[in-house]
């Protein structure tokens, strides 16, 4: 088959490599039941040591007080906003992997699906932790949550900050859950190959007895059907909501109706890349070409080509919509947004999100591993830079000139944001190490032989 | 607990397409209580098994029904009676804003029916059980294909049963005891 004339008639295979049921399970299971190599004790030494970072930050904030931070009159978020957009949408495309191209039946999903999970879960920690801490009095956060308290105090459900709480966490116990679901019939295959001991006893504590009885796989995949059917609204909700904190507050620059739709496009997009980086270097490191195929890259990178399009658009609309709707002020915060004092992350912002995905038209640059990954942290870059235009441009200049003022972070916050990926990593190493990072009985599901109506070497 | 009471045999295949024969033909016997095991679900076995299909979303329909029902009289209660503050001059009860809230309790509660009524239909979890003695079933999770007949079945025979689940091409068949 030429490579770049594919004949769409014909299924490119899910599974490369002539594997069998058996060596799946081989494959998968290998980097969990052998010891942990160098390059994994290396990177979670780092990633640990950016993690401890990141706590020393947060004590340093708790200590002091949010003094410690950059923020101003009228920037009052920053770098803890942007931060938290930032890692709750790159959770987004573990969902959208997950749930949605499982509803629409894309079968490929079935080798990234469990990865891409596990990156929703952990950067939606990484939020969480942006969502508590930014609050600045950490330990009334709770203040948060409707509990019935001495003080006869409530919260106010009017406010999108409220909807923001319930969503969240709502988003992080449904994906937990959708998560441990899917891993229950791998824990058992560990649990069934465990040549130690304590391998025995956790992950058959954690298969809970699974033993792949059809009685019990009919319940589970229609378990699994509903939570994705309710994970693929949920996901969707999620971002529009955290759209919602900007949108739903009278601020030019923030109070658009566009912003869920283009908040959620470019979750999918962060989420994507996200995806891309990691899985080009674990599938390397793990020896999982077979399963992360470079269909499965390229196939990612047409969706965050598409997505960053659909951001691109967004990009353009806002200001067209800043010019036709004939509001001054509106005007202002666009024309400012690109031309004042943050021009310089406006189109920093413009040519990672919007130019160098564009590349991905070619099928040469879309099926290369080093330009991908180089696009996939551009892409990264550039979606953090957008949350921060977003934030930062429409709050320094608001309606009163004399209160105009520039906002920059200061070291606490660079390094809390560092931090944040040693949060991330430790846990993506220690699923790595601990977890199959393939979901092997969904492979299985999807290989030619599942098939009880396959013929053994026949004739299609 | 006795250690030599049969209570079934258990039978191994070597396909998909084996052991949903196998279940189509003890079906057809009118065995009832019998169980086929594999390392993923196989299309069509539920037919094959002649199983009904499953109650979850029964479940999950209350769950939500629950979830959103309680959102709601939480908001209400909140702002109406609890606490009533008017906010940027909106009505006490503005159910539109509180629609988001509705929609995520409904997909929380939902999603605790999903997986916690899913393992309440499974009997899970379920750290013993009979065929976790037997050596050859470990594989069910990798590469195995089994089909277990409970003795409690009125067609079960120990000689019988064993026969037909041979003749339909089972490569080895062993007695499950409690």
């Amino acid at each position: 088959m030429s490579v770049i004339v594919e004949d769409p008639s014909v299924r490119t295979p899910l599974v490369l490599g002539g594997h069998t049921f058996e060596s799946v399970s081989d494959a998968v299971c290998a980097p969990v039941e052998q010891k942990a190599p160098k390059w994994w004790i290396a990177s979670f030494a780092v990633a640990v040591s950016l993690l401890s970072l990141m706590l020393a930050m947060l004590g340093k904030l708790v200590w002091t007080g949010v003094g410690v931070w950059g923020l101003n009159n009228p920037v009052m978020w920053g770098w803890d906003l942007v931060g938290f957009v930032f890692w709750v949408g790159i959770g987004h495309a573990g969902t959208l992997i997950s749930a949605i191209l499982f509803l629409f039946r894309q079968k490929w999903r079935t080798s990234i699906n469990r990865f891409a999970e596990a990156m929703t879960i952990f950067a939606v920690m990484c939020a969480g932790i942006y969502i508590a801490f930014h609050v600045g009095r950490v330990w009334v956060a709770y203040y948060l949550f409707p509990i019935p308290n001495s003080m006869a105090m409530w919260v106010n459900f009017r406010s999108p900050l409220m909807w923001d709480v319930f969503a969240v966490s709502t988003y992080f116990t449904i994906s937990l859950l959708f998560w441990y679901v899917g891993l229950i019939p791998d824990l058992a295959t560990l649990r069934d190959r465990a040549v130690t001991k304590t391998r025995k006893i956790w992950y058959g504590i954690f298969a809970m007895g699974w033993r792949g009885a059809n009685r019990h796989w009919q319940h589970y995949e229609r378990a699994y059907l509903i939570l994705a059917a309710l994970s693929t609204p949920l996901v969707l909700s999620v971002h529009s909501i955290v759209s919602f904190d900007f949108a739903v507050s009278q601020l030019p620059g923030w109070h658009t109706t566009i912003f869920p739709p283009y908040f959620v496009a470019g979750a999918i997009f962060s989420g994507f890349a996200m995806v891309v980086t990691l899985m080009v270097i674990a599938r390397k490191l793990f020896k999982l070409e077979s399963f992360m195929t470079m269909h499965h890259l390229e196939t990612m990178n047409k969706i965050i080509l598409a997505t960053g399009t659909m951001v691109g658009y967004a990009y353009g609309m806002e200001f067209f919509i800043a010019w036709y709707s004939g509001n001054p002020y509106e005007g202002f915060a666009f024309v400012n947004r690109a031309f004042g004092p943050y021009a310089w992350a406006y189109w920093t912002m413009i040519s990672c999100n919007v130019i160098f995905p564009q590349l991905f038209w070619f099928k040469k640059i879309r099926r290369s591993i080093p330009a991908m990954f180089v696009i996939s942290i551009i892409v990264n870059i550039g979606m953090w830079f957008e949350r921060f235009v977003i934030t930062a441009t429409s709050l320094h200049r608001d309606f009163l000139p004399s209160s105009w003022f520039y906002y920059s972070p200061t070291w606490v916050e660079v390094c809390q944001f560092i931090g944040s990926f040693g949060l991330f990593l430790t846990f993506f190493l220690l699923f790595l190490k601990y977890l199959p990072a393939i979901a092997i009985s969904e492979v299985k599901g999807v290989m030619p032989e599942a098939d009880p109506h396959h013929h053994h070497g026949g004739v299609h | 607990m006795n250690s030599n009471q049969p209570i079934g045999l258990l039978a191994e295949f070597l396909s998909p397409a084996a052991v949903l024969k196998a279940a189509e033909t003890l079906r057809d016997a009118g065995y009832r209580q019998f169980e086929v095991y594999s390392p993923f679900p196989i299309h069509g076995m539920d037919d094959a098994m002649g199983i009904k299909d499953s109650v979850l979303g029964w479940i999950v329909v209350t769950c939500g029904a629950i979830g959103l029902s309680s959102a709601l009289l939480l908001q209400w209660w909140v702002s109406v009676v609890a606490y009533p503050i008017v906010t940027s001059g909106k009505p006490l009860f503005s159910f539109q804003a509180f629609v988001p809230i509705c929609f995520e309790l409904m997909v929380l509660l939902s999603g605790f029916g999903a997986v916690f009524g899913m393992f309440a239909l499974n009997k899970l979890p379920q750290l013993y059980h009979p065929l976790f003695r037997k050596k050859s079933f470990l594989k069910v999770t990798s590469h195995g294909f089994f089909v277990s007949v409970d003795s409690d079945d009125p067609r079960y025979s120990q000689v019988e049963t064993a026969d037909l689940l041979r003749s339909i091409g089972s490569v080895g068949i062993e007695t499950i005891e409690d």
